[in-house]
């Protein structure tokens, strides 16, 4: 016992140790004399640059100009400061972290660990493999996510569907754009598609909730194939132009045909799914859409974790890594293609039906371009590819807001940064996604 | 025939406008491959800049000429300063990378931009100085065409002749095409590949920034959200033209003005924007090439 807790903190004053020399050389390389010239330059050109646009403000109505000087001190100031760490993540990432700190005769393992999250990597994967401790973190996640309701108030509970609405879309699109590399900027239209196929189907024909999750579901999927057939033949940088025309299209058409969709001002007073015939009151039905989120939740979880390890998965990482290869493997490209969108899209669809049974009202302005851009924002920071990834993904987009109420305004632009940040210092996403391998195990008899 | 010919004109200048726009797209597109989804951005940059410009000269009284061009050379100079930027940040990192990373991080650089821009100033509508004056010799055709319109159509003239004259005759407009064709080839003739894609940029930035100027105070108002739209609508011209090539630009922005006006003259105004979409789609299905585009094969 004696020996783990000194075994601990040796291990704890070396990360300490290793920590403060890695500061230290940071700090070392902010201080060569290049380096400061660089950030008072970069500093003063962002200053020139958002000038006009950050500093001067004219009232066009009265005829007056505000002049908002300190506006521009706070940005040169801050991007002083971040240029340094930019310069040298970039350094970091072209030529490796020693060449960056210009320190071989230091231990840099610390830093190493720091930056690529070996260390980290390495020691979640060890627990992950460990069969006790995954079903322990099952057992009291599932715990904590059945108990969340009845713990925080109606409000939170409000929140934590939502946020699992938007892991539902992020796993679904990237079935898409993780998994198949296909860049889809027009999810949100299949998203509108089952919301309008609920509250429509419901106003034409009263049919329930559960009657349309599996048509939303279906008519998702053939909308997929619908954009899907078309768009065989491009290359990704047209494909994500086609979608996203896709998309605005079918958003117009929602918003101009008011005879079928009617128009800007939407649809409202959608029932809330019943429970068993019972009409339930509005606290409980809360609870009720958490339930069914969380339902839903599971099983995207383990259709799409099946369909990644399964014969179409590793087709889909094939056409996405290499196209012609994939084909010259015998791989039916076109099939392939159409089932990514296909599937999808049946998560838009479904999440699109939960979505009209939530709010209770829709209209075509929650459909916008900014949805596809926050559910690809999603997949992104998570990590393309990735299960896990999507899921924290979607928590600390649609989560980080909701409690953070100072960044409201400022969301979208956070948004944006951190898309252009994370494609050029971490394509990956916070978590990896990691290829199976087949491992040879040594017998041990 | 009057209604026709109102349409045509009415064409011809939003063609104009989608073709200074799109002939950035289409540049960039043809040396390093890459949508540039924050050029649209540029283009609402220019006509902000051009605005904030404006009304300070306005209050220290200039004179309406002097405006116009002060205005607009501002304009420009800071759309190519930020088009400068945007590529130093988002896509040089990037080369090596795969296509998906740039077009994501060109598309997080235009929600940056139009959020920026956004909180800055404002995020509704504002009225633009009506910039351009009144041409005495355009008077008794005024019911046919505004000055504004005559000013659009005569400057995308301009711009397009001068930037055929730059690729086809000057050194640099050489080494652009020369990089286009094959980079690394052009790195091995001593070409500065970095100047030259930096040098696309402040380009295509500087004639989206004219494009901006000269469309805002033709329409008489501005806001945060219009270079979205009006990037979409550039891409799908350059498309239609053949992407990377300059009259297929200008060939395809055309097409698409004529496109939408006489669509929304005949049919119905509801569906504007439903029709540059849907003949976008419909391009790219069936000739993805464009009109004037060579098509290429996919190698290994």
């Amino acid at each position: 016992m004696e020996t783990v807790v000194a075994g601990i903190k040796s291990s704890f004053k070396n990360i300490y140790t290793g920590v403060w020399d890695f500061i230290n050389l940071l700090i070392a390389r902010s201080l060569r004399p290049e380096e400061l010239k660089r950030s008072t330059l970069t500093a003063l050109w962002f200053m020139f640059l958002t000038f006009p646009i950050l500093v001067i403000k004219v009232n066009t109505v009265d005829n007056v100009i505000n002049w908002y000087w300190a506006r521009v001190v706070y940005l040169g100031v801050t991007v002083y400061f971040v240029s340094f760490f930019w310069r040298y993540f970039l350094e970091v990432k072209e030529h490796g972290i020693k060449a960056a700190l210009d320190a071989d005769p230091v231990d840099t393992s610390i830093a190493d660990g720091l930056t690529d999250n070996g260390q980290m990597g390495a020691l979640s994967a060890r627990l992950m493999a460990n069969k006790k401790f995954k079903t322990a973190l099952g057992i009291s996640l599932c715990a904590f996510a059945v108990a969340f309701p009845f713990m925080f108030s109606m409000y939170q509970t409000n929140i934590m569907t939502n946020a699992l609405m938007y892991i539902v879309l992020g796993l679904g699109l990237n079935i898409v754009v993780g998994l198949a590399g296909l860049l889809d900027l027009g999810y949100v239209a299949f998203y509108a598609v089952g919301a309008y196929c609920y509250a429509l189907l419901n106003l034409h024909f009263g049919l329930g909730f559960w009657a349309v999750l599996p048509i939303g579901a279906v008519l998702g999927a053939t909308c997929g194939l619908i954009l899907g057939f078309p768009v065989l033949r491009l290359r990704g940088d047209y494909l994500a132009i086609v979608t996203l025309g896709f998309g605005e299209i079918i958003r117009l058409v929602l918003q101009n045909w008011n005879e079928f969709s009617h128009g800007p001002s939407g649809i409202a007073n959608i029932p809330r799914p019943g429970f068993f015939g019972i009409d339930l009151s509005l606290k409980s039905s809360i609870i009720y859409m958490y339930f069914i989120m969380i339902g839903l939740c599971l099983l995207t979880i383990f259709v799409v974790n099946r369909l990644q390890h399964s014969r179409i998965g590793r087709a889909w990482v094939a056409l996405r890594e290499d196209e012609i290869a994939c084909q010259a493997m015998g791989i039916d490209k076109t099939k392939i293609k159409l089932t990514a969108f296909a599937l999808g899209a049946t998560w838009a669809g479904m999440v699109g039906v939960v979505f009209a049974a939530k709010s209770t009202f829709i209209n075509p302005e929650s459909f916008t371009f900014m949805e596809s851009a926050i559910i690809l924002m999603i997949v992104v920071l998570g990590g393309m590819g990735t299960i896990v990834g999507v899921i924290i993904g979607a928590f600390m987009v649609i989560l980080t807001p909701e409690y953070l109420r100072g960044i409201g305004e400022y969301r979208m632009l956070i948004f944006g940064a951190t898309m252009v940040i994370m494609m050029v210092f971490r394509p990956q996403g916070i978590i990896t996604s990691v290829r199976q391998k087949y491992k040879i195990m040594k017998d041990k008899t | 025939m009057e209604y026709f010919l109102d349409l045509f004109l009415g064409g011809l200048t939003r063609g104009s406008i989608y073709a200074l726009i799109a002939l950035g797209y289409t540049m960039v597109y043809g040396i390093i491959e890459l949508i540039n989804f924050a050029h649209g951005e540029i283009y609402m940059i220019g006509a902000f800049i051009a605005l904030i410009v404006a009304s300070v000269l306005t209050m220290y009284g200039l004179n309406m000429i002097s405006i116009l061009l002060i205005a607009s050379i501002v304009a420009v100079i800071y759309a190519a300063a930020y088009g400068l930027t945007i590529e130093k940040i988002a896509y040089k990192p990037l080369r090596k990378a795969p296509r998906l990373s740039p077009l994501i991080s060109a598309i997080g650089m235009s929600i940056l931009l139009q959020n920026y821009v956004g909180i800055a100033q404002t995020k509704d509508f504002i009225p633009f100085p009506n910039l351009i004056p009144e041409f005495a010799f355009l008077a008794p055709y005024k019911d046919t065409i505004r000055s504004s319109e005559f000013m659009i159509l005569i400057t995308t003239a301009i711009v397009m002749v001068f930037l055929t004259l730059l690729i086809k005759f000057t050194k640099i407009g050489k080494a652009m095409r020369a990089t286009a064709q094959d980079k690394q080839m052009a790195m091995l003739v001593g070409i500065d590949i970095n100047r030259v894609i930096s040098f696309t940029f402040v380009l295509g930035s500087s004639t989206a920034a004219i494009g901006g100027v000269l469309i805002a105070s033709h329409i008489g108002q501005i806001n945060f959200y219009i270079g979205f739209i009006a990037g979409i609508k550039a891409f799908t011209a350059a498309v239609l033209g053949g992407i990377g090539s300059i009259p297929g630009a200008v060939l395809g922005s055309l097409v698409l003005g004529w496109t939408e006006s006489f669509a929304t003259g005949y049919i119905s105004s509801d569906y504007e924007d439903v029709f540059a979409f849907s003949l976008l789609v419909l391009i790219l299905i069936f000739k993805p090439e464009g009109l004037l585009g060579k098509s290429t094969t996919q190698k290994v």
